[in-house]
Formats: structure tokens, sequence, C-alpha cells
């Protein structure tokens, strides 16, 4: 990417990232008619024969992007999240449990995709695939991490889920920014609180920092764009330092980013625990912010639970 | 190799799997019996194959879609050099390499991972489009039961291999009449499935005897030149537990070990 806006969906990263990748890398793009809006499909042009598609078959397309693999070749599928849950088994059985070197960008996670309603609203793809072993998964905050991401994941063995977006969100990073899977992002410094975040809460909890202070709070904002494998080290250093932990996510609270922070946490350094996220419900139709502050994942949101896990400190 | 040799070996894989699955008092014995010529030919005459290379990039390879007929695949690559005979008393204990349902390269020469029907043949689809673009000729076996078509991802398959033209795919259909509970025709008709791959654009041939040597060779040989313009699916007409009287056509036997007499009675049919 040249030139970074100022707001950007994170699957804009996906078509340009693969075409720097399939420059260094024996890649196959493989899809289930929906190329155009994930974006993957702009590598057909130059590369006709590494894009092979399945028709909307996602099953077909997980099993078949295995069989690729063992054949050696790194292979990325794309769709759309909840459609990649679609084909649940096949991304166990063929995938996870050979590990075999396949990655799974999936558009249109989270709330993302609004007016099309809970049908098309991913809120627990997150939890779906962090449950599989050997998957490694991440969000990213915006689209310069997202295509760090398409790189850092065609140059790791393994299989990847990494939960793109359809919604314009801002641009946090600087162009050229580097990812390291694993490795959370500490993007603003504070002791009395942490706020630890993925995908396009990232951004709302760097606005909910910047209010807090106004009233005297410094709150830490850790981007942890990798779920999995999570970086502890990260989370056991923001509870032992600020004492208390808000977590941010467009997801289910019950499976996602916090319930996995929880857990670490709960068998080494428990410290009070604020969850901002999706609480055992569907989406509904509606513009994707609309959505999201009716489910609460507002910058208020974050601010709120902030102000009550610091009371329990 | 003549065809007495072949049916010696294959008296001998039957004996195996019975054994096997007595043994560990857990298993799959009807629809291992049932293709123990499918395989033993294969194996004997047309996969490209070798077990001190399981790796190399340019072997045939064999798909067990239908992966609960790991009796019969452990008993064939023990046949063939992959594993020592004395390893398949292993089988389904605690640290052994032979689990229940196949696991990729454990040991090597299981090309995948199955248990969960229906993806074998996707899976062996894509190994055909990866090999394609190496510029590799190598053909997939894919073996898959009857009643498993009763997943529609093998359609799903089925269909993308015809769209995509993949040469050297060939499916093979255990058709042994028999799913897990009961006769296919009783639990879900799945009427002429040689019709069905015809439809979707695949070269078939049904009239096979799955059981007779010579036919399931000559059916090879017909898929290996057929299946150079595009997939091919060979339905082999079989008996579920084929070998054993008691066994052969029941449907009680295609999940449950036998009793010790029953085991006796087993080997002294199969000596
Ligand atoms: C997706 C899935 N559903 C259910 C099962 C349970 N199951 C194991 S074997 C079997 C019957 C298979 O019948 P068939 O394909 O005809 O195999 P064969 O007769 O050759 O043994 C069933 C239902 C399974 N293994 N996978
Ligand atoms: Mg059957």
């Amino acid at each position: 990417m040249i030139n970074v806006p100022d707001e950007a969906a994170t699957r804009e990263a996906l078509g340009p990232g693969l075409l720097k990748a399939a420059e260094r890398s024996e890649i196959v793009v493989v899809d289930a008619d929906l190329g155009k809006s994930t974006t993957a499909r702009l590598i057909a042009d130059q590369y006709p024969e590494r894009f092979i598609t399945f028709g909307i078959a996602e099953q077909n397309m997980a099993s078949a992007a295995a069989g690729i693999a063992t054949t050696g070749f790194t292979v990325i599928a794309s769709t759309f999240a909840v459609f990649a849950e679609h084909a649940f088994d096949q991304w166990r059985m063929s995938v996870a449990q050979p590990n075999l070197d396949v990655k799974l960008f999936a558009s249109h996670g989270g709330v993302s995709s609004g007016e099309d309603g809970a049908s098309a609203q991913s809120v627990e793809d997150v939890g779906v695939f962090s449950s599989l072993v050997n998957f490694t998964v991440c969000v990213p905050a915006d689209v310069v991490e997202a295509e760090a991401m398409v790189a850092a994941a065609v140059d790791n063995y393994g299989p990847w889920y990494v939960r793109l977006g359809r919604a314009k969100v801002p641009t946090i990073y600087e162009n050229g920014s580097s990812f390291q899977v694993g490795k959370a992002d500490t993007l603003r410094e504070g002791n009395d609180v942490s706020i630890v975040a993925c995908g396009l809460m990232v951004d709302r909890a760097l606005q909910a920092a910047e209010l807090l202070s106004d009233d005297g709070i410094k709150a830490r904002v850790i981007n942890m764009s990798t779920i999995r494998p999570l970086d502890t080290a990260t989370l056991f250093k923001a509870a032992s330092e600020t004492g208390a932990i808000v977590v941010a996510e467009e997801h289910l609270v019950h499976s996602g980013l916090g319930a996995l922070c929880a857990q670490a946490l709960a068998s080494k350094n428990p410290v009070p625990m604020e969850f901002v996220g999706i609480q055992n419900r569907y989406g509904e139709s509606g513009k994707w912010f609309e959505i999201l502050e009716l489910l609460g994942l507002t910058v208020e949101g974050i601010t709120d639970a902030t102000r009550r896990v610091l009371s329990r400190k | 190799m003549p065809d007495l040799e072949i049916e010696l070996i294959c008296k001998q894989i039957r004996r195996h799997i019975v054994r096997m699955v007595y043994e560990a008092k857990s298993g799959h014995i009807g629809g291992s019996m049932s293709a123990v010529e499918i395989m033993t030919v294969l194996y004997s005459e047309f996969l490209n194959h070798d077990s001190e290379r399981p790796d190399w990039p340019d072997r045939d390879r064999f798909i067990m879609s239908k992966g609960h007929a790991t009796p019969v695949q452990y008993a064939v690559l023990s046949q063939f050099g992959y594993i020592p005979e004395d390893e398949l008393k292993t089988f389904r204990q605690l640290g052994t390499r032979l689990q229940g349902h196949s696991v990729l390269g454990k040991p090597p020469g299981v090309e995948n991972s199955a248990g969960s029907l229906g993806m074998g043949l996707s899976f062996g689809l894509g190994q055909r489009l990866g090999l394609r673009l190496k510029g590799s000729g190598a053909n997939v076996f894919v073996l898959m039961g009857d009643g498993e078509h009763n997943e529609g991802q093998i359609w799903e398959a089925a269909m993308a291999a015809s769209h995509h033209k993949v040469s050297n795919l060939i499916g093979l259909i255990d058709l042994n009449g028999i799913q897990n509970d009961d006769f296919t025709e009783k639990t879900l008709n799945t009427n002429s499935l040689a019709n069905k791959y015809r439809a979707f654009g695949w070269q078939v041939r049904d009239d096979i005897d799955g059981h007779d040597v010579a036919s399931v060779r000559e059916a090879f040989l017909w898929a290996q030149s057929t299946a150079i313009e595009g997939p091919v699916a060979l339905q082999f007409n079989t008996v579920k537990g084929k070998g054993v009287s008691f066994m052969e056509n029941n449907p009680a036997f295609h999940g449950a070990p036998p009793s010790d007499d029953q085991f006796k009675q087993a080997m002294t049919e199969l000596s």
C-alpha cells in the first residue's frame, strides 16, 4: 500500500498483501465465490493459475485447501467469517489436526456486514477458530496491520485464522508498521488500568483512554491482535503494573479475547476485570456503527467499564 | 502379479483385519473386508509408491476417505512395507501410531486424516490441483463408502473436479450396500451413484466385481488410461464383511468386534 487512507476496511489489505506475497512465495489462493468482496481475487489477473474458485462450497474449499497444502504450497482461503464457520469440521479435521499450511482470511467479521442482519454477522468466529488446536488466530486493528498480517501468515507455517472487516475504520498505524505474531503492541502507556482490545475496538480504546486522562486516569492501551497464541507476558505485566484490566472486543464475551485473557490471568495474577463485548445475543440489521452502539461497543462503553473496574481495585 | 498370489495376500489381509479388531475389542470389520481386493490390487499393481520414500513428491496418493476402514489400510501398509507386521497388534492401543481412524503421516504412507466422512474426495481433489500446478501427473485415488455418499461435500468435490477438468483423480466407491445402522437402501437410498457421477461429468465404470481380482485389475487399467482426460469413478460392487460367512452382508458387523467364538470361526474360515 503506497497511500494509507485515514479510514479503510481491513479486508482491503488482503488482495494487495497477496500480490506482494506471490512475488516471494509459492502461494495458491482458493475462493468460494466471494473473491471480489474479500479482495483476494485481485491476484487472479496476474496469477490466474494460482487463483482457484470452488463455487459456493466452503466445505469442499477447506478440505481441498488442505490437499493442495500437502503438495508444497502455502494456501490462502478466503470467504466471509460466517461462511468460514459453515465448514467447521473441515477446518478441524482436514486442516487443524494434520497441521497443514492453510491460512483462512475471513472478511465481514463481527457486525461489519451491518445491514445484512444477524445471519451475516459473526459474533462467535474468533471463539470458534480459537477452539482449534494448531490455529493461530489474529484480528487486525486497521488496514496497515492487516497487510502486515498477510505477510506474516504467508511467512509462518501452519493454519491461521485472520478476521477482517468490511467497515471502514480509522487507520491507527503508520504506513509500513510491522506486525509480530504472538506479540501485543502497547499503544499508550499508563499505570492505573489496562485496556486490552483487538480489531476496531482498539481505536475506540485509544479514544476512551484520551477521555479518561481528562479525569486524571492513566489507562494503558494494548492492541492484542494475536488472540492465539496469547501474549501472556504483556498481559501479566499489565496486570501486575496496573492492577485492573478492561477487555474490549467486537465478539461474544463468553468465548473471545476477554475469556482467554481471564483464563490466563486467573491462574497467574487475577486482577479485577471488566468486559466490553457482545452479551449472549446475535446482531440485527442496521449500519455497522449503529449496531456497535446498540451493543454497547462504544467509547463510552469502555470508559464506563474502566470506571467500574477501578472501583473494584 | 498372478491372481492366485494376490488372492493369497487378500486372505492374509483379511486375517489381520479380523485379528486386529478382535484384539482391540473395537474397530470396523465390515467395510474393511469389502475393500480388501480393491486395495490389494491397487497397491500391488497400480499405485506408484515406494515405502522407502513415502515423501517422494511424485508418488501416487491413496486417500482413505472412509477413515474407519483403518484395519484394511494398516494391514495393506504392513503388507507393502510401511509397517512391521508386529505393529498391527498396537491397533487402537494407547501410544500407537495406528489410531482407530486414519491420521496423516501415522505411519508414513497414510496420506490424510479421516474419520469424519465426506472429506476425502475434496482433499484428493486439492492434491491433484496442487500436483498439476507442480507439473506432476501423479494419480490420486480416493476410497469412499457408499453410505458416505449421503454427505453433500462429496458432490461439491465431484462438481469442482469436472469443472476444473481435473485429470488423474480416481474415485473408488466401495458399494457394499450397508452403512452404520442398516442397509443403505433403508437408511437413505442414494439410487445409482454411478449415474450421479456421470451427471456430474465424470467417466464411470459400474460393472466391476470388487472381489474378483481380474475384474478389479481390468477396472484400474481402464481408469488409468481414462483419467488422463478427466475425473474417473470406479464403482466396485462388494459384499460388506466379505470372507466370513456370518459377517457377510450383515449390518451388525459394521463396527462391532467378534466374540471369542466368532473370532475362532472366522479364522477357521479364513485359513
Ligand atoms: C460425518 C460423519 N458422520 C457420521 C459418522 C459415523 N459413521 C462411521 S462409519 C458410518 C457408516 C459408513 O458407511 P459406508 O460409507 O457405507 O462405509 P462402509 O460400509 O464401507 O464401512 C457412519 C455413519 C462419521 N464417521 N462421519
Ligand atoms: Mg457401505
